[in-house]
């Protein structure tokens, strides 16, 4: 039988980075293919290509055996391609009906628009997909599922064979989710190909008939999954025990015997899972740490902040240790940060620093306190690009630098030499725009800037994301310098190998909050077995 | 030199009509009618300097014509009445700076877009004022005239005013960390903020300076003649806005240099008596002003606007 989705070898480079190293993947109709994988480890950019918003740099494509070349967005969509994202991308000001309409109505923009049938047309395709939601209702008043929901629809209207759906359960509640696992048997039942990308591999094996492993840009294996209808109970079950298994109405029949494939059919535990994702070793290219920690500096307890959806977060930080903060992309890392440094201040829970209990409710009190956060996306908020490079540096250490608010143009530009020294960025000079900097340099000004406040705390968040490889260890040693001269550091990476090389203590979030706090020398797939949400069968080796 | 081109060019055309006028109408640089019209552009500098500072940390202010007009009767009502002009001076001021807090209340405490509430509080005080005045006049006392100075004395006062005010400006714009808070929070408000600096307190303060420099701008026009038109300061924002963007003034916020913005007016202000002066009909002169704002405009969108092409 030829499948529905085939890719042979598949690769993609921006830059110097590659994304796709050959990957293949096969999709077969009535099929549910789960794509598992570490946050970067290109299962975006798989989508993209399928969904022709990247061209492939190689490889090849075919849709029912027919090669397709030069996809596009829209030539994709005629071919009954649908990707439903985590976001949904509908109108929050059209009516589900308009919605719909836009979607899948003419395309001649002068034609008359036929209300009434759009209206039954929409109240069709929700009905087939047993959703309670009124063609006339704004999008804006839908949940969250109801979009998904009306984003499911729109890809039925369309006949899509191939449907693709991008974390659909993140921002689900449990019944939410049931809700959806109906809708996705449904879909199989009538033969479309699912490809479904979770985290959460409980869902995995509720609903993937096989489950397919990247990582590094690299198809790891593709195995069969046994569903919970004919195995009986899965190994290594949630903790949670939340195993949303329905009952198997919508099993497809072709499925069923379509299971034996060209791998072997191992017994597929969560464990194994795990191991494909992260199997890979951490280079030895971290600096030794060299600290060796003192008292305590922060220390919160059931901090939380239902704004930044941050709940219950107890964690110490000591004088002179890195701690890393593990999690999945919407883990609540970020979030954390910034209710430490008062953009989202905390609405419950204690902060003490140094023992004494404070309260951080804007970046101005932050840092007074001694707490400085060097931002994620470096190119939008880290520096201010059209500054020059001293301006920058100084920017949040005005009132110190310059009482009674005169500028000394000098000093400046002798603290700004220093730092510049000091951190070995490069740069023209002290007045060179923040903006002709290279990515690993603004980097360097973004932390220099922050450790110009002399400050207690330093929070960093993906420091080294998208800087080459020598500015990443470059910025790796500071980091560690830094420690060693009596920082506290909590340092934000999605890098895992970042994580395991540079922390003396990993604490690892989920779901808003810190579940573990792990020793330096944890294995990769504890952190994840733990970010996930499994407890690890496996000892570390 | 690049990193003062804009300024360069604007003041190279400058010299450019001006030598021009030289050749073909040397009676423009006659003393009298020179001052005079140097002294009248006093008002719109200071408001256009104003308004270059609210457009630097990326907002705009089209209310100046309205606080400009309110503040003018408030003066001359209060003049008339014999209170003396030294202190009718900062209470101008502050009432200028009042109605410049209203707007940056609104538009940093409410969040609300800076175009729309501004318009709003055009049209409403240029209503207010009608209903108030009836179109009346006021007539000044004795002595209010070039501060009772005699008009040459009066008008070179006017201008050395104004060129202080430029320098003074012009020098704290890049030496006192407000001013370049003001560029920071231009140039990207969240990055400001995530360094420390509080975006909402320097956009409200860029109101307040706007308000009160329109106030001062009010007092330095109602010295020109023995009267206060109740309809003064009409016009007045699109003119500083013209001067702020020919003058180098990014529409987006984070660039731009005060004294550009003193080579943008005199460059908008020669355009007219130019025209008068070379016999070109009166008709050509609001199109040609509109040409070279949006000359001024293209400029900024090809002269590597912020690493841009």
């Amino acid at each position: 039988m030829t499948p529905l989705l085939q890719l042979v070898s598949v690769t993609k480079s921006f830059g110097a980075v590659r994304a796709l190293k050959g990957v293949s993947f096969d999709l077969k109709a009535g099929e549910v293919h789960a794509l598992l994988g570490e946050n970067g480890a290109g299962k975006s950019t798989l989508i993209k290509v399928i969904t022709g918003a990247h061209r492939p740099d190689a490889g090849t494509m075919a849709i029912a055996g027919n090669a397709i070349e030069n996809l596009t967005p829209t030539a994709a969509q005629r071919l009954g391609i649908a990707c439903i994202h985590q976001q949904p991308t509908l109108f929050p000001d059209l009516t589900v009906a308009e919605n719909i309409a836009l979607r899948l109505g003419t395309t001649r923009s002068f034609a008359r628009v036929n209300w009434p049938a759009n209206r039954a047309r929409t109240a069709e395709l929700l009905g087939r997909i047993g959703a309670a939601i009124e063609p006339d209702a704004e999008v804006r008043s839908l949940s969250m599922p109801g979009q998904q929901l009306v984003e499911i629809a729109c890809a039925l209207g369309a006949g899509a064979r191939i449907v693709i759906m991008d974390e659909p359960t993140a921002s689900l509640t449990q019944k939410e989710q049931h809700l959806l696992f109906g809708v996705v048997r449904d879909l199989k039942a009538r033969g479309v190909g699912v490809i479904y990308i979770s985290h959460r591999l409980e869902e995995i094996f509720a609903l993937a008939d096989r489950v397919t492993v990247l990582r590094d840009g690299e198809s790891i294996g593709t195995r069969e999954v046994h569903q919970p209808s004919g195995s009986g109970a899965l190994a290594g079950a949630s903790p949670s025990g939340a195993s949303p298994v329905d009952a198997p109405s919508g099993e497809a029949p072709e499925g069923q015997s379509d299971r034996r494939g060209a791998c072997p059919t191992i017994d597929l535990t969560e464990a194994e899972l795990i191991r494909l994702m992260v199997g890979r070793e951490v280079a030895a290219i971290y600096p030794p740490s060299e600290s060796d920690p003192g008292d305590v500096v922060l220390s919160i307890h059931n901090l939380g902040c239902s704004a930044g959806g941050v709940k219950n977060v107890t964690l110490d930080i000591r004088a002179g240790e890195i701690v890393g903060l593990a999690g999945l992309v919407g883990a609540g890392r970020t979030e954390l940060a910034r209710v430490l440094f008062g953009l989202t201040p905390a609405d419950a829970g204690q902060i003490r620093l140094h023992g004494q209990s404070i309260t951080v409710c804007s970046p101005q009190e932050a840092v007074a306190h001694g707490i400085a956060y060097v931002p994620e996306d470096r190119r939008r908020h880290g520096i201010i690009l059209e500054m020059p490079v001293a301006e920058n540096l100084t920017m949040a250490i005005h009132r110190r630098l310059f009482p009674g608010s005169w500028l000394k143009l000098k000093a400046e530009r002798h603290l700004a030499l220093d730092l510049i020294r000091d951190l070995g960025v490069k740069a023209y000079g002290p007045e060179a725009p923040g903006g002709s900097l290279s990515g690993g340099n603004q980097q360097k000004v973004s932390v220099a800037r922050w450790l110009a406040t002399k400050p207690k705390l330093l929070i960093l968040d993906e420091p080294t994301q998208g800087v080459d490889v020598g500015a990443k260890s470059e910025i790796h040693r500071i980091i560690r310098r830094l420690a060693k001269d009596g920082l506290a550091v909590l340092m934000i990476s999605s890098d895992l190998p970042e994580v395991l090389g540079m922390s003396d203590r990993i604490a690892v979030m989920r779901g808003g909050t810190v579940v573990a706090t792990l020793p330096g020398g944890t294995s990769a797939h504890e952190v994840m077995a733990t970010a996930l949400g499994q407890s690890a069968p496996e000892a570390a080796a | 030199m690049s990193r003062y081109f804009r300024e360069l060019s604007v003041a190279a055309v400058l010299a450019l009509m001006l030598s021009a006028l030289a050749v073909f109408a040397p009676s423009f640089f006659s003393p009298a009618p020179l001052l005079s019209r140097l002294a009248s552009e006093v008002p719109a500098l200071v408001v256009a300097l104003g308004m270059a500072v609210v457009m630097i940390g990326r907002q705009i202010d089209i209310s100046v014509g309205s606080i400009f007009g309110l503040t003018a009767v408030l003066s001359g009502t209060l003049l008339a009445n014999q209170v003396p002009l030294p202190l009718v001076l900062p209470l101008a001021i502050l009432t200028g700076a009042l109605f410049g807090g209203i707007n940056g209340w609104l538009v940093a405490g409410l969040g609300l877009p800076s175009i729309v509430v501004t318009l709003a509080t055009l049209v409403t005080g240029r209503e207010l004022l009608s209903l108030w005045q009836q179109g009346r006049f006021i007539s000044l006392p004795e002595g209010v005239q070039w501060f009772g100075l005699g008009q040459t004395t009066g008008q070179w006062t006017l201008i050395a005013v104004g060129l202080l005010l430029v320098t003074l400006m012009a020098w704290a714009s890049r030496n006192l960390a407000a001013g370049r808070f003001i560029y920071a929070v231009g140039s990207d408000p969240e990055a400001a903020r995530l360094a420390g600096v509080r975006p909402g307190a320097v956009t409200f303060g860029t109101f307040v300076l706007m308000g009160a420099l329109a106030g001062f701008a009010a007092v330095l026009n109602l010295v020109q003649s023995p009267q206060v038109d109740p309809k003064a300061g009409g016009g007045l924002e699109l003119k500083a806005i013209a001067a702020a963007v020919i003058g180098g003034v990014a529409v987006t916020g984070g660039r731009g240099r005060l004294w550009g913005v003193f080579l943008g007016l005199l460059l908008l202000t020669t355009i007219n008596p130019a025209l008068t002066y070379l016999r070109v009909e009166a008709y050509w002169e609001k199109a040609i002003q509109g040409t070279v704002i949006l000359l001024a405009v293209v400029a900024d969108r090809f002269q590597g606007n912020g690493g841009a092409k």
